[in-house]
């Protein structure tokens, strides 16, 4: 069994999950809702073990990496990690209503390794550019604060559907936390999405001088960078000091995310020195 | 620092400066242009944009430096601007923050903690005078500062702490100050150059990337050797140089560099940054005789005259090129060479080395091909000094720890009041953070667990 395998049918077990997720809350049955939790849970076991048996496999093939090194393998570490820290607030928070905006965006993230014909699973050796202790603390200080701006990005169109349908108070609301939560959710998401990409601006642009020669470049992925790592600073700004609240926050967490998925995905499309992304 | 009369140009300037209103906007200015550079490529040759934009747009695009926009002048003004807002910013709110932090007593007003809703109470029957140092002694185990007041109906204790984490957001803002400062000492004191070296050369002039001017080194970096290896795929695994420093005649310092392991030498950087093939010094001919049917092997270095067996005259080694075209085909590395048979004129002799074949075309009585050549690289290196990378890095470790500190640590304030109520005690838990108010509601009723445990 190789590590590909086991996380294509752990896509399929991320599926079910977030299927379930969105069933519990359509239909208002806490017992779906705690098959979810539990598929969920048996999801990221599996991929634990897919991650850790890849990385393995690269040794056996005398290639030797941490499975960080391309979009597959970022692609997979963005799930994990998504799913990792929602299942850390639904404990917390006892609300699975959160887990049927979340869940979908980790299948997606899976479905989209595992089934795009653009993306290559094989197990590659690494360039010299990436040769470097480096490489570990960039990608997971990056993935987590997109896994983190990830779940803000879920929270605020929670928010944002429930302030639509707001007075009459839909049958689909019922489940869905208070506002006040809601909106600390996302401050909580935000900040700490905040401090790991600052975390991972940085530990990339130190990375940068050590193989280029230049901490800071202007490389679109850089400065994409720079625009998200922007745009959640004036949230934070317009929150702390200007107590903006409520959808306007929503919305720029959205946009936020927007930009983050711009940094990971559209970039690619630009020249620049990321191309080993692709 | 506020200019005291509000009137004053000074004064209006400050207060133009100290609104976060203007910092969201400059943010969003410098996040939206930020996104042009990423979209029209930077440092492209001028023809390029000629041809990509046409006329208007080139001209309208030279005017505004969308070619350069990241060093332009008005993307640097707002950076500026950026920096000034940010300093008068802190500089007006941390005079305030300043009075609470390093206040001597710490200032409690047992009212507002009265008002908050919703706080945990519990009844004690145990007489107040063994709640008083029992109370005292378990906050002390999770706050710094306590402090025991009696009241009218019994006691309050009140304690505190993280006052310090107030100044968190302040730190943030000297580590954004100090990446600026960093950059611009970088930008002043430093450079980023070029070189390529071939193999067993030294050089001590290198190129500026950014003007094209050259400048010379202290000292000289003499590349020993480079080497490249690829894996089965193809893809390249290793650039390596051996690099020996020379200054003044003598070599002082040594090492392989390999791209993420550069050198350093006197404040000079010296990075792996590319490389190419320059024409071998020697290559390895292969001669067949159609008459004997024997086979010979002869090195030839470039330039030099060698002599050929069976009295065919003698061949010079002339140029190497890594394309050749053949009838519209390229046919890869090329060895060019010189035939002199004894008493002829000289003949121009074309040996592809994938094509050992080649030179029967001339159907002469000797044929001629490459056996091997001893690859010669030159490598490409980055060399670069830039002062300002400390002060980069330490704002970023500022950065970090101030992040931290500013989102997840706060300025708690507890307030345990305790009354006397018929036979018993009644005690009321309240608790205020400067943020993340939540979480504070999690330290209250763990407290109050506590104590009433």
């Amino acid at each position: 069994m190789t590590s590909s395998f086991i996380l294509s049918v752990i896509t399929f077990v991320l599926g079910l999950s977030a299927t379930l997720y969105i069933a519990a809350w359509v239909f208002k049955k806490a017992s779906v809702g705690k098959a979810a939790t539990w598929i969920a849970f048996a999801g990221v076991v599996g991929q634990t073990a897919g991650i850790l048996l890849r990385w393995m496999e690269s040794y056996q093939l005398g290639i030797g990496h941490a499975p960080l090194s391309n979009l597959y393998e970022s692609l997979v570490f963005f799930s994990w990690t998504l799913m990792v820290i929602y299942l850390v607030v639904e404990r917390a928070y006892g609300n699975r209503v959160i887990g049927a905006f979340v869940a979908p965006i980790a299948f997606l993230a899976m479905a989209y390794a595992s089934l795009s014909p653009n993306i290559n699973d094989r197990i590659q050796p690494l360039v010299p550019a990436l040769k470097s202790n480096w490489l570990i603390a960039h990608v997971i200080t990056c993935f987590i604060g997109y896994a983190a701006f990830a779940i803000a990005f879920g929270i605020s169109l929670m928010y944002l559907i429930k302030q639509k349908e707001g007075r009459q108070q839909g049958r689909l609301l019922s489940l869905f936390p208070e506002n006040r939560l809601l909106e600390n959710l996302n401050h909580q998401m935000v900040t700490f999405g905040f401090l790991f990409l600052s975390a991972g601006i940085i530990t990339g642009s130190v990375w940068a001088n050590s193989a280029w020669g230049s901490y800071w470049s202007w490389d679109p992925k850089e400065t994409w960078s720079l625009i998200t790592w922007l745009v959640y600073a004036i949230l934070l700004h317009a929150r702390l000091m200007r107590g903006w609240h409520g959808k306007r926050l929503a919305y720029i967490s959205i946009i936020g995310f927007g930009a983050v998925l711009f940094t990971y995905f559209g970039v690619n499309l630009l020249p620049g020195l990321h191309s080993y992304a692709q | 620092m506020k200019p005291s009369d509000p009137n004053t140009p000074a004064a209006k300037i400050w207060d133009f400066f100290a609104s976060v209103r203007l910092t969201v906007v400059l943010l969003l200015i410098l996040a939206a242009t930020s996104t042009i550079g990423t979209l029209v490529p930077q440092n492209a040759s001028p023809s390029d944009y000629f041809n990509t934009y046409g006329p208007f747009l080139y001209r309208l695009f030279a005017i505004l430096d969308i070619f350069d926009m990241y060093h332009s002048w008005w993307f640097q003004f707002l950076l500026l601007l950026l920096t000034l807002n940010i300093i008068v910013c802190s500089l007006n709110r941390l005079s305030g923050t300043w009075k609470i932090v390093f206040r001597k007593n710490p200032g409690f007003v047992l009212e507002r903690f009265r008002k908050i809703p919703n706080k945990p109470v519990f009844n004690d029957s145990r007489p107040l005078e063994t709640l008083k140092p029992l109370f005292v002694s378990r906050i002390k185990r999770r706050f710094g500062t306590v402090l025991m007041e009696d009241t009218e109906k019994g006691f309050c204790v009140f304690a505190e702490k993280g006052r310090w984490t107030r100044l968190g957001v302040y730190t943030v803002h000297l580590s954004v100050i100090l990446l600026l400062i960093g950059a611009l000492v970088g930008s002043f004191f430093g450079f980023e150059g070029f070189v390529t070296i071939p193999e067993g050369q030294a050089k001590s002039r290198i190129r500026l990337r950014k003007t094209g001017v050259v400048l010379p080194l202290d000292f000289a970096i003499r590349c020993d050797a480079f080497h490249v290896s690829f894996y089965e795929s193809g893809t390249p695994k290793e650039f390596r140089s051996d690099l020996t420093i020379v200054e003044n005649g003598n070599p002082v310092a040594k090492k392989s560099i390999r791209v993420n392991d550069p050198m350093h030498y006197k404040g000079i950087s010296i990075f792996q940054s590319s490389y190419g093939k320059l024409p071998p010094d020697t290559v390895t001919l292969k001669m067949e005789s159609e008459e004997t049917k024997l086979e010979y092997r002869k090195k030839a270095s470039a330039g030099q005259k060698i002599d050929l067996p069976e009295g065919a005259g003698s061949f010079i080694y002339r140029d190497f090129k890594s394309r050749y075209f053949f009838r519209g085909r390229d046919l890869g590395e090329t060895v060019f060479g010189t035939l002199i048979p004894p008493g002829g004129t000289p003949k121009k002799i074309v040996l592809p080395l994938r094509f050992p074949g080649f030179d029967r075309m001339r159907k002469d009585t000797m044929v001629f091909s490459v056996e091997t050549v001893e690859p010669r690289y030159y490598t490409g290196l980055q060399v670069s000094k830039d002062p300002g990378v400390w002060v980069v890095y330490s704002g970023f470790m500022i950065m970090i720890v101030g992040c931290y500190i500013t989102f997840f640590m706060s300025h708690k304030r507890l307030c345990v009041e305790v009354m006397q109520k018929g036979n018993g005690n009644q005690v009321h838990v309240t608790g205020t953070a400067n943020k993340n108010k939540m979480s504070m509601d999690a330290v209250v009723d763990k407290m109050a667990r506590e104590l009433a445990g």
